[in-house]
């Protein structure tokens, strides 16, 4: 793990789209956002394989459920917030006849810029979570999710992947063979606290992990890109090793990552459990960073949840 | 009208003002997007000339009460197009000039895209595209609830109507015969990756308009002359729904950005925002 180089993880879905090229069944769908979810590097190099959908995501969505049926492999991407716009046709036309047509959501959660609340998707995780038969995601740099992103090739099911605008650390090395679907990646252990997180959050984690070792305080930090199947032995495991656990996305308390955990353990096996997320409030303009500590998610956030559970045992 | 100055000139001298208070908030723009090195520059500068029309001399509006329950609505349905919107709110007083500082900066009043929680004189909190239509009207049907006189218009863009929810509004606003509710088109014929051409045809928009039964009349969005003509033919014309298509260049009044689909979400980095201030005589 280097953590010096930075890249954005939407650069890594753009690669691997270039590299599922090979594979002729595969088709590219866009909506006026390719140049920033990074569909455009498909697009120029293979634009009879790609469908522009003009600024029409419902349309898009069951565009890509029909060529889904057909034996066509779509690949479908616009921002996470307009991939909602289309959420029923998502849920009635891709779901439910279980279609593997794979969406990426780009710009997903507050690190987004400065376009303020109406482009900062803070749900998206937790509505297609709550669908039957769909695979969510949210890798935490560009090599994870291009590795993923590669790997629904394989699965039968349809999937949404988040992905993040701005760079961030790259936290794995090319080619890591602990990147699968449905399992989550330890990188970091220590038996104080076990820090659970996804996308941007996972390299605040390791760096608050860092900072709480200098105080005495060792911590599991674990990459939980899928969010949905969840890695239910690991996070028993962790439950188990640690018995505290926190959760940090960059992402609603409600529903999410924080969600799915807090589902789990409550009902298998009962854990002190804090959620660093979103607040049920919505973003406004600002900085990525400044956004992270407008709404309490930053590293001095997951510092400061470390310690008051900790204080509670 | 709302500046009083405006009372009673002839026709060209109010062209001539109209086209000085544009190229005012053509510079305020440009410094804007310079500023944040964020934001959308082209289709706000598209847009400016028939902003500065409407606002100075058609709507009917209260700058230092913004929330006049009789004031005629204006929806910037592209929201992202704020810039132009933030420079005509602070030439009619409802913000400060000072204010426009604060674009897409934590905590300012200037949101990056248009939001009526936060910018007196924002009637619609917008961003995501083809929305607009719908809330005006509602708009339009709470004023004829009300038994007012206000008037509702909403700009939209040419790659926004492409949205699905565009065209539904469009039948509703039929059926209901909402004579009071007033569509601007910019048709600046370019949206966020490339032209509207290459994206998504939309062959003869005019005929699309009029085939789900609206009043249509096509103007240069660039002439004052013929702005201000179409906008008084948008309130006077009240017999069902209207829009006035606006033919109009992306990034208009900067030679660089006109045409250039580059900027329709992209700051100018130094050196072009000095020749930006030279060619709008800053
Ligand atoms: C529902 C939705 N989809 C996508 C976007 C991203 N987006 C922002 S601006 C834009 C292009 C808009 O083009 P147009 O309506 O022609 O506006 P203008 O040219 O006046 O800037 C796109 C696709 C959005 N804001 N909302
Ligand atoms: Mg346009």
């Amino acid at each position: 793990m280097n953590m010096t180089e930075l890249a954005a993880s939407r650069d890594g879905y753009g690669n691997a789209l270039i590299s599922m090229s090979g594979d002729p069944k595969l088709v590219v769908l866009e909506a006026d956002l390719g140049k920033s979810t990074k569909s455009c590097w498909f697009r120029d190099k293979f634009p009879e394989r790609t469908v522009s959908c003009g600024i029409g995501e419902q349309n898009m969505m069951l565009v890509a459920a029909g060529l889904a049926s057909s034996g066509f492999k779509p690949f479908a991407s616009t921002f996470a917030i307009f991939t909602e716009r289309a959420f029923e046709q998502v849920r009635n036309g891709i779901c439910r006849p279980n279609l593997p047509v794979h969406i990426c959501g780009s710009h997903g959660g507050t690190h987004t810029g400065t376009d303020g609340s109406s482009a900062q998707s803070i749900e998206d995780l937790a509505i297609y979570r709550s669908l039957p038969n769909m695979v969510v995601m949210h890798p935490c740099d560009d090599v994870s999710t291009e590795i993923l992103t590669k790997k629904l090739l394989e699965i039968k099911s349809p999937s949404y992947t988040r992905t993040a605008r701005n760079k961030t650390p790259r936290v794995y090395d090319l080619d890591d063979s602990r990147i699968q679907i449905g399992k989550g990646v330890k990188l970091r252990s220590g038996s104080d606290v076990a820090i659970i997180a996804c996308g941007v959050m996972v390299s605040k984690s390791l760096e608050a992990a860092k900072k709480l070792s200098e105080r005495g305080i060792e911590a599991t930090v674990v990459d939980m890109h899928t969010i949905k199947p969840l890695d239910e032995e690991l996070v028993h495991q962790l439950a188990s090793e640690c018995k505290l656990i926190v959760t940090v996305e960059d992402h609603s308390v409600i529903g999410g990552l924080g969600g799915a955990v807090a589902e789990y353990l409550s009902e298998n096996i009962p854990t002190i459990l804090r959620r660093v997320g979103v607040r049920d409030r919505f973003g406004e303009s600002g900085q990525a960073e400044e956004m992270l500590e407008l709404l309490k998610i930053s590293t001095n956030d997951i510092i400061d949840s470390v310690l008051e559970i900790k204080e509670k045992v | 009208m709302v500046l009083s100055r405006l009372n009673g000139l002839g026709d060209d001298e109010l062209v001539g003002e109209l086209n000085e208070i544009a190229r005012k908030c053509r510079i305020e723009i440009v410094k804007m997007v310079y500023r944040a090195q964020a934001g959308h520059p082209g289709g706000s500068l598209s847009e400016i000339d028939l902003l500065t029309a409407l606002y100075s001399t058609q709507l009917r509006i209260k700058p230092k009460e913004p929330k006049w329950h009789d004031r005629d609505r204006f929806i910037l349905s592209k929201g992202h197009a704020s810039p132009g919107m933030y420079a005509i709110l602070a030439e009619m007083g409802f913000i400060q000039h000072t204010d426009l500082e604060s674009y897409r900066v934590l905590g300012g009043i200037c949101q990056g895209h248009v939001d009526m929680k936060f910018t007196p004189g924002v009637d619609f909190s917008a961003g995501s595209l083809g929305m607009g239509l719908s809330f005006g009207i509602g708009c339009a049907l709470a004023s004829r609830f009300d038994n007012s006189e206000r008037e509702c218009y909403v700009m939209l863009g040419d790659g926004e109507i492409q949205e699905g929810s565009v065209w539904e509004a469009m039948m509703a606003a039929k059926h209901h015969e909402l004579g009071n509710l007033n569509v601007i088109l910019d048709c600046n014929r370019i949206q966020n990756d490339d032209f509207v051409e290459s994206q998504m045809r939309m062959f003869s928009i005019p005929d699309k308009w009029i085939s789900f039964g609206w009043n249509v009349k096509e103007i240069d969005g660039h002439d004052m002359k013929e702005i201000v003509e179409g906008l008084r033919w948008l309130k006077e014309n009240n017999e069902g729904p209207s829009v006035l298509i606006a033919n109009t260049i992306k990034g208009k009044g900067v030679s660089y950005m006109e045409n250039n689909p580059k900027f329709h979400g992209a700051a100018p980095n130094e050196e072009q925002y000095e020749m930006a201030m030279k060619e709008l005589g800053e």
